[in-house]
């Protein structure tokens, strides 16, 4: 897939509570294929501390008003001038970067999603209600304050959500929900973003039932497109890229 | 618009703008950018004996202005090289030099002597910041003994243009830099990156997987350009300056320190548009100093 470097003007940025906002970003030119799963390099304005890109998953695509979404949790630096962008402000984006998740033809999916892992989420169950594929979502956070706009998912697919506190949802950690009793067995596919030690356990607990796990990888990353060989993961069959070769695996060709 | 032609010993490089080894793949991953084939030259990525893995994860680091890497040459090797990636590579028209690198002088060897044929592989830049293993493990470029020895035994089986990169990483550059030009070394990179680190002080880890890596970006150009000043007043040889340069006046600062061209690295993670914006801002610079040829720069600091 073809690879861009575009300014994108930012539209409006939303505050989602005190840690996340939504970035939305119209394109310059008329938007380009993009997959689910894929993500965007983000120039921050330039300061010592925020010097390489940012990888950002896409969140959404608004393909009528020709906008890119992007939700962000704030961390550092970069993250915080991100949050404090002003409409009408531009912002570089060398887009779209990755592989993708993969897309069946039928058959139902779940997807999961911890924190701001949820990212990539919401533009996969847009995707798969146009294949007609019966999507369900579980959405995993500390508390309230981590479930991120749960309400969007509704058009596309069932919610399941768990809190560590229990103060929304069902109380534990995703592996610890319902769904994973009997039910898991129904699905066809598992997909998966989060902390690494969600994915591992997710993954770890659907194998067993010879259900494919997709994970989506935050590695560290320079370059996004393949140049430098700083993001590898590795695997069984040895070192992958994941801003070219991922950041979607199967869970089983990695080396957790 | 000036003449943009530079020479480095038999290498006519259509403008001074080259890209910098491991930074930039094989060039095939700035296609969907832009044409390649504007720049004077690309550097690939290092190519060893052997297939080599690099090293574990985490193998980066932002730091103030710059980045540590530790990537560690991962490379499927230079059959592979050979095989799979100068087919999809000789398209290029412009020169193509292959960073060689590995742990044995008869390593070296083995990769130059296999490129040797390769007709669009129009020279090779050694990179001896690699441990010895013979050695114990300290880098080739660290001593003038171990720097001769594989510029020497290299010059031995190869008779393109061969670029010696040289380390930072020692206490009198300009002795290493005489030291592989009298054993035939055609040119010479200054710099590769410098020796660093970086702690969490929240978790009291080395971020990085192998404790220390590779410094790179701006923040190390101050310290690539008095490099670059003091190799090229001391040999005959052509000088090819790199180190943090992110725009047209960083190139300039290098030309005008003694480099006969400039290698961008770290700043194509920034932008990937920054060699075509660097090779623009270079002809504006001289249409703006009435510059007729960039020759004319080359090593034109004034006092
Ligand atoms: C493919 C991919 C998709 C991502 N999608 C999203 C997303 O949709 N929304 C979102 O909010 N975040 C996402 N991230 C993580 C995001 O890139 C980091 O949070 C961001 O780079 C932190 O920058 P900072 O300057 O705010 O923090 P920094 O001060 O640079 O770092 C703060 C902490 O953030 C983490 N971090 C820093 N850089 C990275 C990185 N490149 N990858 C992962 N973690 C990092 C580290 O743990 C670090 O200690 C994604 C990462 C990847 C690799
Ligand atoms: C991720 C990365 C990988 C690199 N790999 C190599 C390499 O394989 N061989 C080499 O000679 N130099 C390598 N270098 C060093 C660069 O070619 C260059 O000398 C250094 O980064 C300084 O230039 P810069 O500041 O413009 O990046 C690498 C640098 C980076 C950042
Ligand atoms: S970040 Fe450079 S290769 Fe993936």
């Amino acid at each position: 897939m073809a690879k861009f470097i575009h300014d994108f003007k930012v539209v409006e940025n939303l505050p989602v509570n005190k840690d996340y906002f939504v970035l939305y970003l119209e394109c310059p030119i008329q938007l380009p294929p993009i997959l689910p799963g894929q993500f965007v390099q983000v120039q921050v304005h330039s300061s010592p501390t925020t010097y390489l890109r940012r990888p950002i998953s896409i969140y959404d695509v608004d393909r009528d008003k020709n906008q890119l979404l992007l939700l962000i949790k704030k961390v550092g630096n970069g993250t915080k001038a991100l949050s404090s962008l002003k409409v009408g402000e531009y912002l570089n984006l060398v887009y779209p970067l990755g592989n993708s998740f993969s897309i069946p033809h039928s058959g139902r999916v779940l997807l999961i999603g911890g924190g701001v892992g949820i990212a990539p989420m919401l533009y996969l169950a847009k995707y798969l209600k146009t294949k007609n594929v019966e999507a369900h979502v579980l959405i995993g956070g500390k508390s309230t304050h981590d479930i991120i706009e749960c309400d969007k998912y509704k058009p596309y697919c069932e919610v399941y959500i768990t809190t560590d506190d229990g103060s929304l949802g069902e109380k534990g950690l995703v592996t610890q929900h319902s769904l994973f009793g009997e039910q898991i067995k129904f699905y066809d596919r598992v997909y998966v973003c989060g902390p690494n030690p969600m994915m591992i356990a997710v993954s770890k607990l659907v194998e067993k039932y010879n259900i494919p796990c997709e994970v989506s990888l935050e590695n560290m990353m320079a370059c996004g497109i393949g140049a430098c060989l700083c993001c590898v993961a590795p695997t069984h069959e040895g070192n992958k890229t994941t801003c070219v070769e991922g950041p979607v695996f199967n869970s089983k060709d990695l080396k957790w | 618009m000036a003449a943009l032609e530079v020479k480095i010993h038999d290498l006519i490089l259509k403008n001074p703008v080259m890209t910098a080894s491991g930074t930039y793949g094989y060039g095939l991953e700035f296609d969907d950018f832009y044409d390649v084939n504007r720049l004077g030259g690309i550097l690939t990525k290092a190519c060893t004996s052997k297939n080599r893995d690099g090293n574990a994860m985490p193998r980066m680091a932002e730091t103030p202005s710059g980045m540590l890497n530790s990537v560690g040459l991962q490379n499927k090797g230079v059959d592979y090289f050979v095989e799979h990636i100068y087919p999809q590579i000789k398209k290029y028209n412009t020169h193509i030099i292959v960073n060689v690198s590995d742990s044995t002088i008869d390593g070296y060897k083995e990769v130059a002597e296999k490129l040797m044929p390769l007709e669009k592989i129009t020279g090779i830049e050694l990179n001896i910041s690699c441990p010895n293993v013979k050695e114990g493990g300290m880098a080739f470029g660290t001593s003038c003994d171990t720097a001769a020895a594989v510029t020497k035994a290299v010059r031995g089986v190869y008779n393109k243009t061969i670029i010696v990169k040289l380390s930072p990483n020692v206490t009198d550059i300009v002795s290493i830099a005489k030291a592989v030009e009298a054993e035939g070394a055609d040119a010479l990179s200054v710099i590769n990156t410098l020796m660093g680190m970086a702690i969490n002080a929240e978790t009291r880890r080395p971020v990085l997987a192998m404790v220390t890596g590779g410094l790179s970006g701006p923040a190390v150009k101050p310290v690539a350009l008095r490099m670059v000043w003091q190799v090229s007043k001391a040999v005959d040889i052509p000088v090819i300056g790199l180190g943090g340069i992110s725009n047209a006046t960083d190139a300039i600062e290098f030309l005008l320190a003694g480099a006969t061209a400039i290698q961008i690295g770290t700043a194509n993670f920034v932008d990937p548009m920054v060699c075509i914006k660097v090779l623009e801002g270079i002809n504006e610079y001289c249409d703006r100093h009435g510059v007729k040829d960039i020759n004319e720069l080359i090593g034109g600091l004034r006092y």
